[in-house]
């Protein structure tokens, strides 16, 4: 009847077969990722930094090289300015220097209002931000208790739900999510700020559910398939609930692309490091959290069976 | 099997009826809305990134909060041990500046020194050694209480001095133990309104002390020479910058708490202030005016003389007029700062957003156009997937944003620009419990199951899958609204919705709407799926 099939019926692809190449390529990518944080770092953005950014809209076409050595001449310490969304937008950024000692009020609007001057008065300003460090510092020890407790809490719901054994393997796909998608902010000129810890939520929150729909069927065909042997019955599970898999990431990730083609200049840097999150969160939840469940000794047989029935009535 | 209860079926549609209800009044203009019933005209507030304006973030300046409480309990304990005739030495602040030492002269006289301080010291802790050295320190009890109080006098005049400023609608909050949220709708230069709060207006009367003579100054402009006891050489300003210094008695006859008006006003063609003392202020103004005839009296703000005029006779009404060469603007802004009150120390600005209104406008406009979009996207795969059911699955996807729009306006909740996001990922992934279920279904189908059959085991055997992954996310936001902060809080806020609100219609609405349609074509041998 439908118009579209996005996975065939009685679809038998081996997931479990392959997991060592899939285990590797996550391995390599954990391990390049780890490297590139500890060498080069995150791309803090100024929430974190404390620092100043300005979102202008000229009236003129404008010209960078001119308006950097405008802002050079100012002695601010480290700026920077790159075209923004639209034609006539720029972004500029501006270090953060505190002397010790000043009113730090007054030197904050000294330099806005020297940006201002270089850049002319009456542009249009839409947006300017002033920042500083101790805030930064705070946010992110704040948002990432939040998060981390937030997982821990998910977690926690699955090794009641479940067995620990798919919590285990539910906590090693979740870290490698995160580090995946922090690889973004370190490789890529992605900036590293309160949104981008609202991304990895998101693709962990997305993660997450992708891999408990699958555990559900597993833990389903561990009470129908007594017998069958486990790597079958993963790979039976992960190719019955392939088809939804690939559908809700297909939605998801088509309305995100609405959000990045349409959202304008701050959602769409929003949802691009969301978009690939997806992505590497549906990898996690086929090629490594349930492959991993064959290395932890799942019960199965009577225990099971009783906890089966129990639940079923 | 495939059936539905009556009131059920009642309830499901009447929550849809007020979804539309509550979230309609929304895209209504404002003249039209304020027409509605008070109860429907909730709406939800757009964040300040949104519709424009100033977010603030500031920071009371505790250590000196603690160092005036300090010199305060210093100044009753020389006064309570004066009083009691008892001997000490070395009477200074600790070096933490949050309490005070000092030594006995006779160490014999500890317990007559531990009686007479004994109603200065509740609350607080008192050390006392052998050798005689008294030590008091705030208990962390205290500190909490002392600075607890700060921030609240302070977001108190903070609120005045806003509010008279003519800002419309600030939102001031309290946030942590020492920080204070500051938020200005509309507000594209915030400026002004930081040269407000930046200013702690302490406002001092004190005599000048004629005998120490005129001031020299040495040649990098600092002040020289000596002062008697009991005076210190404070800069005096005008609004031309720095004009040289003046010696006060540091004693202070009355401080500007006992101010009751401010008003700006000419004298003379001189822009001015006037005020007014309040009855105690007044009685002892009139008295130090009439035993201080022709002498000085400095008018001190902030540690800064801002004018020393002359006393020509004795002053009774209470009233006074301060006029130091301001501009009219600054008599205006001094004239608001003294009507609101001192703040109990400075403020840091330590963070600061401001958007203008252009931003604001093109951000809702891209934000509604990437919505649309996603649901006409999201739409089209569904139909294209199940065809019918799928179109089912798009009238559940068109409630939930009406119903999200509903219970975000009837929380009161503010739309920011990661919310506008989170509504439009909420539309990818609200399809997936229908998803899950028509899956399902198909499988169910495919084991050679009849039709309706199929989409009751369908919607049975997806409950326990749909209910483990949304609970499990429900957790977490739950976890993330208690201890996140900020934009994280609102996000969490969304997200949870989406989740309920997505439960309710897969599981409830569209299986009315499949119920109902399976009703009318019995005797089915496929389903349009």
């Amino acid at each position: 009847m439908a118009y579209l099939r996005l996975v065939p019926q009685n679809v038998n692809i081996n997931f479990v077969g392959i997991r060592f190449i899939t285990f590797l390529i996550s391995a390599i990518v954990i391990v390049a990722t780890a490297i590139t944080i500890a060498t080069k770092g995150l791309n803090y953005g100024i929430d974190f930094e404390g620092g100043y950014i300005f979102e202008v809209r000229l009236k003129e076409e404008p010209n960078i090289p001119e308006l950097r050595n405008k802002l050079a001449t100012l002695n601010l310490g480290e700026t920077a300015i790159q075209k923004f969304g639209a034609d006539h937008d720029v972004l500029i950024r501006v270090e953060r220097k505190v002397a010790e000692g000043t009113d730090e009020n007054a030197a904050q609007q000294k330099v806005i209002d020297a940006v201002k001057g270089a850049i002319g008065v009456n542009e249009d300003y839409r947006r300017i931000e002033t920042i500083g460090p101790k805030v930064g510092e705070e946010l992110v020890h704040n948002s990432m208790k939040a998060v981390l407790l937030a997982l821990a809490a998910m977690l926690i719901y699955i090794a009641v739900r479940f067995e620990w054994q798919f919590a285990v393997c539910g906590i090693i796909a979740l870290i490698h999510d995160t580090i995946g998608i922090l690889a973004l902010f370190s490789i890529f000129p992605f900036e590293f700020n309160e949104t981008a810890i609202i991304a990895i939520l998101i693709t962990a929150g997305y993660s997450i559910n992708d891999t408990i729909v699958i555990f559900d069927r597993i833990r389903e065909n561990l009470r129908k398939y007594k017998k069958m042997e486990l790597g079958a019955l993963i790979n039976k599970s992960l190719n019955e609930t392939l088809s939804r898999t690939v559908l809700t990431g297909a939605t998801t990730l088509t309305s995100l692309l609405a959000l990045y083609i349409w959202g304008g200049s701050v959602i769409s840097s929003f949802s691009l490091p969301i978009i690939i999150g997806i992505m590497i969160g549906s990898f996690s939840s086929i090629f490594l959290a349930s492959p991993l469940l064959l290395y932890l000794n799942v019960k199965r047989g009577e225990e099971v069976a009783v906890a089966g029935a129990a639940n079923t009535n | 099997m495939l059936y539905i209860a009556r009131w059920k079926a009642a309830v499901i549609l009447l929550v849809c009826v007020l979804g539309i209800i509550f979230s309609v009044p929304n895209m209504l203009p404002e003249a039209q809305r304020n027409k509605l019933p008070t109860w429907m005209q909730n709406t939800f507030n757009l964040g300040l990134e949104l519709q424009g304006g100033s977010h603030l973030q500031l920071e009371v300046d505790m250590k000196s909060v603690m160092k005036d409480y300090s010199e305060n309990l210093l100044d009753e304990v020389r006064t309570t041990l004066r009083a009691e005739k008892i001997g000490y030495t070395s009477l200074v602040l600790t070096q933490d500046r949050k309490g005070v030492t000092f030594m006995l002269r006779d160490p014999n006289q500890l317990s007559a020194a531990k009686k007479a301080l004994r109603k200065t010291t509740t609350d607080l802790n008192s050390e006392f050694d052998n050798s005689g050295r008294i030590t008091i320190s705030l208990t962390e009890e205290a500190t909490e209480k002392v600075q607890a109080k700060a921030l609240e006098k302070s977001i108190e005049v903070i609120r005045r001095r806003v509010d008279e400023s003519g800002t419309k609608e600030p939102l001031i909050q309290r946030q942590g133990i020492d920080r204070i949220i500051l938020q200005l709708p509309g507000v594209d230069n915030p400026a002004e309104v930081k040269r407000l709060i930046g200013r702690t207006a302490k406002m001092e009367f004190r005599l000048v002390d004629h005998d120490a003579g005129t001031i020299q100054v040495d040649a990098s402009g600092r002040p020289q020479g000596t002062v008697p006891l009991g005076s210190e050489v404070l800069p005096e300003t005008g609004h031309r910058g720095q004009e040289g210094y003046v010696v006060v008695k540091k004693q202070v006859a009355i401080t500007g708490d006992r101010l009751i008006d401010a008003q700006f006003e000419f004298r003379e063609a001189q822009p001015g202030v006037s005020i007014s003392f309040d009855a105690v202020g007044a009685k002892k103004f009139a008295e130090i005016t009439a035993n201080n005839v022709n002498r000085q009296f400095a008018i001190i703000l902030d540690g800064r003389v801002i004018s020393h005029p002359n006393i020509k006779g004795p002053l009774l009404d209470g009233h006074a007029i301060i006029s130091g060469g301001f501009t009219p603007k600054e008599a205006q802004e001094l004239a608001l700062l003294l009507r609101a009150g001192a703040l109990p120390a400075a403020l840091n600005v330590i963070e600061e957003r401001t958007v203008g209104p252009s931003l604001g406008s093109d951000s809702i406009q891209d934000g509604q156009r990437a919505t649309l979009f996603a649901f006409i996207f999201v739409a089209v795969f569904m139909i294209l997937n199940y065809s019918l059911f799928g179109v089912f699955a798009d009238i559940a996807l068109a409630f939930n944003l009406v119903l999200l729009f509903a219970a975000l306006s009837l929380l009161g909740a503010t739309l920011t620009l990661p919310g506008i996001a989170g509504i439009a990922l909420t539309i990818g992934m609200a399809v997936d419990a229908n998803v899950l279920i028509y899956e399902r279904i198909k499988e169910e189908l495919r084991h050679n199951m009849k039709p309706v059959m199929a989409i009751d085991a369908g919607y049975r055997k997806a409950l326990m899958t749909i209910l483990d992954s949304n609970i499990t996310t429900l957790i977490g936001a739950a976890v993330l609204f208690e201890f996140g902060s900020g934009p994280i809080r609102g996000f969490a806020v969304t997200l949870a919705l989406g989740i309920i609100i997505s439960l309710f219609t897969a599981l409830s609405l569209t299986r009315l709407i499949v119920i109902y349609w399976a009703r009318r074509h019995r005797n089915l041998t496929s389903l349009p799926i």
